[in-house]
């Protein structure tokens, strides 16, 4: 259920996404969703993407440095106080977020949100436990491809 | 004996490798028979060297024992300049069968001289050094100095084939062929300077070829100082014994010293370049195991002798005898060139201290380079160092630690803030030949 993302480091300059895009995309690899965290003097581009064995060795040939993380995906009510709810339950059972973002579609009256976790095995386990729907990769690329 | 060393099956001695194995006694007396030869030829053939003779109201009998060496005047890299271009030869342009000149960064190059017999010396002591790195008949090395007027090509290759090696004249740069030609030639012996190594292997790594299942055993690394973290990482990554080999254009180029096996120390081929350590501020001779100036004297060059030539190469000289055999006194390996120096705040700081400090904290050495500017009468110095598979990571603060870390350890041993930048990986040029550590700015308008 956890789903691979990769990352790669960026300067924090006008134009650089440009080039790893491009790079993904010569080869034909669709990017189902791309998150950027930045500071001052460099950023991180983390991307989910459907071959992502693939992405990681085009990148990597083109010289980027790559780094492979497990995430998890979750439905949440696109409404108020349906990310608190999610965060309550985490929060409930300890679990600690690295950080999160939204997926680029939504399904229905529902958000999908990319988080995380130091812990992602216990952290599904926790949701799942709770009733909500976690999202795996294939559900994910059929949203995509809706 | 000798013959019997000769002949070890490993091929870590050849025959060009006798005087290695000289007697203390037998050496000392080459050396001061070589002596006060090349101070007689230098005396009668090259005035700036006769003149400063006379101001010391010296001639070339004064060399009674080696201890007299003392008594010389000193050669300074000006000198070559102020003579510029063949003011030091001591040989008729008839008798010199080569010039080689050195790229200097400002002004005039510095011009060097063979004649037919120094290419022969030069051609053995280059023997010696493969040999001393483990090489013999059959090696095939692929030869990536850079071929020209730069002395590192030419004089690996002529070595390389009086060993017996077969040579392949690649030269620096193209590195994809340079790849290509030790997988495809099985080479087993490659020798360049370290940092463009270590862009083979990244370029390696990203051709999906992984050095360690070639059959490249060993590589001769020299023309620029680098750390023990750096060899680390280059015999790891690659799967080779990684050698550590001294010389200078204006002494022979490469050929000066070498390891051997044991990689503590590089032995001097002392029978040809008379080392001295020295003061670098007084001048004064220092006692065997002090760290100051290297001082090299050509025994045997003829075209262009050095007399007490000052390197401005930091190290020190190791009289405990080898577990390799050899009898020729070692020096350590050179971390510090003076010339590589700079001056910030009035702090004297060495690309190898921050250097030191990026490998206490990554482990491994990334690439980087320090930048100097001058902002409102302010020396400014920043560090730009790439990111690296092994600190990157997908969180924003890991990185932020990994910066605060990589500052906080060269703020550390300079005494000096320094600002500290991560940059994008291949983002600093690479060099085919020496790598360029410092970009000083300090003096660019503004
Ligand atoms: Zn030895």
């Amino acid at each position: 259920m956890k789903l691979q993302q990769l990352s790669l480091f960026l300067e924090n300059r006008p134009g650089r996404l440009d080039a790893p895009l491009e790079a993904i995309a010569a080869e034909g690899i669709n990017i189902l969703t791309l998150s950027l965290a930045d500071t001052a003097q460099f950023g991180i581009l983390r991307l989910i993407v459907r071959e992502w064995d693939k992405a990681k060795r085009v990148l990597e040939q083109a010289g980027w440095v790559v780094n492979l993380t497990e995430v998890v995906a979750v439905d949440v009510l696109d409404r108020p106080g349906g990310l608190a709810t999610v965060l309550k339950i985490l929060d409930g059972a300890g679990l600690n977020i690295e950080y999160m973002y939204a997926y680029s579609l939504r399904r229905g009256d529902k958000a999908i949100l990319i988080f995380r976790f130091e812990d992602p095995d216990r952290a599904i386990q926790v949701l799942l436990d709770q009733g909500l729907h976690v999202v795996d990769g294939d559900e994910l690329m059929s949203v995509a491809a809706a | 004996m000798l013959t019997e060393l000769w002949n070890d099956a490993e091929g870590g001695f050849h025959p060009a490798s006798a005087p290695d194995f000289l007697p203390a006694t037998a050496l000392k007396e080459v050396q001061l028979r070589r002596l006060r030869a090349v101070v007689a030829r230098a005396y009668k053939n090259v005035a700036l060297f006769r003149t400063r003779m006379e101001e010391r109201r010296l001639t070339p009998d004064a060399i009674h024992s080696l201890a007299d060496i003392q008594r010389l005047p000193f050669t300074v890299k000006t000198d070559l300049r102020d003579t510029y271009p063949f003011g030091l030869f001591a040989s008729p342009m008839s008798d010199v069968v080569r010039l080689h000149a050195s790229s200097g960064t400002t002004g005039k190059p510095i011009v060097v001289a063979y004649t037919r017999e120094d290419i022969e010396v030069w051609a053995e002591v280059m023997a010696r050094t493969f040999a001393a790195c483990g090489l013999h008949r059959g090696d095939i090395l692929q030869n990536a100095f850079g071929y020209g007027l730069f002395t590192g090509g030419l004089g690996a290759h002529y070595g390389g084939e009086a060993l017996g090696a077969t040579v392949i004249p690649i030269s620096g740069g193209n590195t994809d062929r340079q790849i290509m030609l030790i997988r495809d030639f099985g080479v087993s012996a490659l020798c360049c300077t370290p940092s463009y190594f270590t862009h083979m292997i990244e370029r390696a790594r990203e051709l999906g070829v992984d050095l360690r299942d070639l059959p490249l055993r060993v590589g001769i690394f020299g023309a620029e100082p680098w750390t023990d973290g750096m060899r680390r990482h280059i015999e790891t990554e690659a799967g080779i014994k990684a050698y550590d080999i001294y010389g200078l254009s204006e002494i022979i180029g490469p050929g000066v010293a070498s390891e051997c096996s044991a990689q503590e120390g590089l032995h001097l081929f002392e029978d040809h370049f008379y080392p001295e350590i020295i003061d670098p501020e007084t001048g004064e001779a220092l006692p065997d195991g002090q760290e100051g100036e290297l001082v090299l004297t050509t025994l045997s060059k003829k075209a262009m002798p050095m007399i007490r030539y000052r390197t401005r190469d930091i190290t020190s000289l190791i009289t405990e005898p080898c577990t390799c055999g050899r009898t020729l006194r070692r020096m350590r390996r050179i971390g510090r060139r003076s010339d590589d120096m700079f001056i910030i705040r009035g702090v004297n700081v060495f690309p190898s201290q921050v250097e030191a400090a990026l490998l206490a904290v990554e482990g491994t050495l990334p690439h980087y380079q320090i930048i100097l500017t001058r902002d409102q009468g302010l020396d400014r110095m920043a560090v730009e160092v790439e990111v690296t598979p092994e600190v990157f990571s997908d969180r924003i603060g890991a990185l932020e630690n990994v910066r605060t870390r990589l500052a906080q350890a060269i703020e550390h041993i300079l005494g000096i803030r320094v600002e500290l930048r991560l940059v994008e990986p291949r983002s600093i040029a690479r060099s085919e030949g020496k790598a360029k550590r410092v970009i000083d700015r300090r003096n660019e308008g503004g």
